[in-house]
């Protein structure tokens, strides 16, 4: 669980620090996998497979959110020529 | 006891490279890092016994998504770092607190749960004939409505992702 914790907070630095817009799809990603990893480790103590029902879940998710992500980072690279993040202020008012 | 040592093995690996997906310099290296790191993950759930679930993380992660990000990569090539441009209104220093301060909070919730340990629940599962039936078991019988639905979001996330893609947007 500790592991866990880390692994999210690692992500969420990613998140937070870089700039780099695919980077920061992949910090995602850990995040998504630190969530993963604690529902298989209560599943494996509790002798309930239902977490790992679960987790499955959470991997169909985090595909579909990867694809569509990157699919929109390609449209907007195409229009902007940019992954910085600073520089996507499209919808700042 | 050996379950340990490859346990905390396999978590710090797992957070070494982590970091290194985070740190890398170059968005190629990161991918690289990010591959060993969900084989790691795979890994420990292999050694908790979760060997579907390792699986699935090796072919969708490791084998699907990784690839998505390396083409999106190859796709996007740079004519200047991302890196070179910073935004004077930029809070990092506030990112690193924020975080800080979560794991500050997901510690002391972890550390509840040791001082006050949940009662241990009788195992109350059926007893344990194999670890891909019992998933393929609970996912087509309780949650067969989530898995459909799961399925749609699929579906959807792929038609969107083309439509997303096309020439002309």
């Amino acid at each position: 669980m500790l592991l866990s914790a880390a692994l999210f907070t690692i992500g969420v630095v990613g998140v937070m620090v870089r700039r780099n817009i695919i980077i920061i799809f992949m910090s995602i990603e850990l995040i998504l996998n630190a969530v993963n990893i604690n529902l298989v480790a209560f599943s494996n103590q509790l002798q309930n497979a239902v977490g790992q029902v679960f987790a499955i879940f959470i991997i169909a998710v985090a595909a579909a959110e990867a694809a569509v992500g990157l699919g929109i980072i390609l449209a907007f690279f195409r229009n902007k020529e940019t992954v910085n993040i600073d520089e996507m202020n499209l919808m700042r008012w | 006891m050996g379950e340990a040592i490859a346990f905390y093995i396999i978590a710090g690996f797992i957070l070494i490279f982590a970091v290194l997906v985070v740190t890398a310099k170059e968005a190629v290296h990161s991918v690289v890092f990010l591959v060993i790191d969900f084989l790691f993950v795979a890994a420990l759930y292999a050694s908790l016994g979760a060997e579907f679930l390792a699986i699935i993380q090796i072919l969708v992660y490791a084998g699907g998504i990784v690839v998505l990000y390396l083409f999106v990569v190859m796709l996007v090539n740079l004519k200047r770092p991302p890196e070179a441009y910073a935004d004077p209104h930029r809070r990092t220093t506030l990112g690193f607190a924020l975080s800080a301060a979560m794991l500050l909070e997901i510690g002391v919730i972890a550390s509840y749960g040791y001082v006050k340990p949940a009662p241990a629940l009788a195992a109350v599962a059926a007893p344990v004939t194999g670890n891909t039936e019992e998933v393929g078991w609970l996912l087509y019988t309780s949650y067969l409505i989530p898995f459909e639905i799961a399925s749609m979001l699929l579906l959807v996330a792929m038609i969107g992702a083309i439509v997303l893609a096309k020439r002309e947007l």
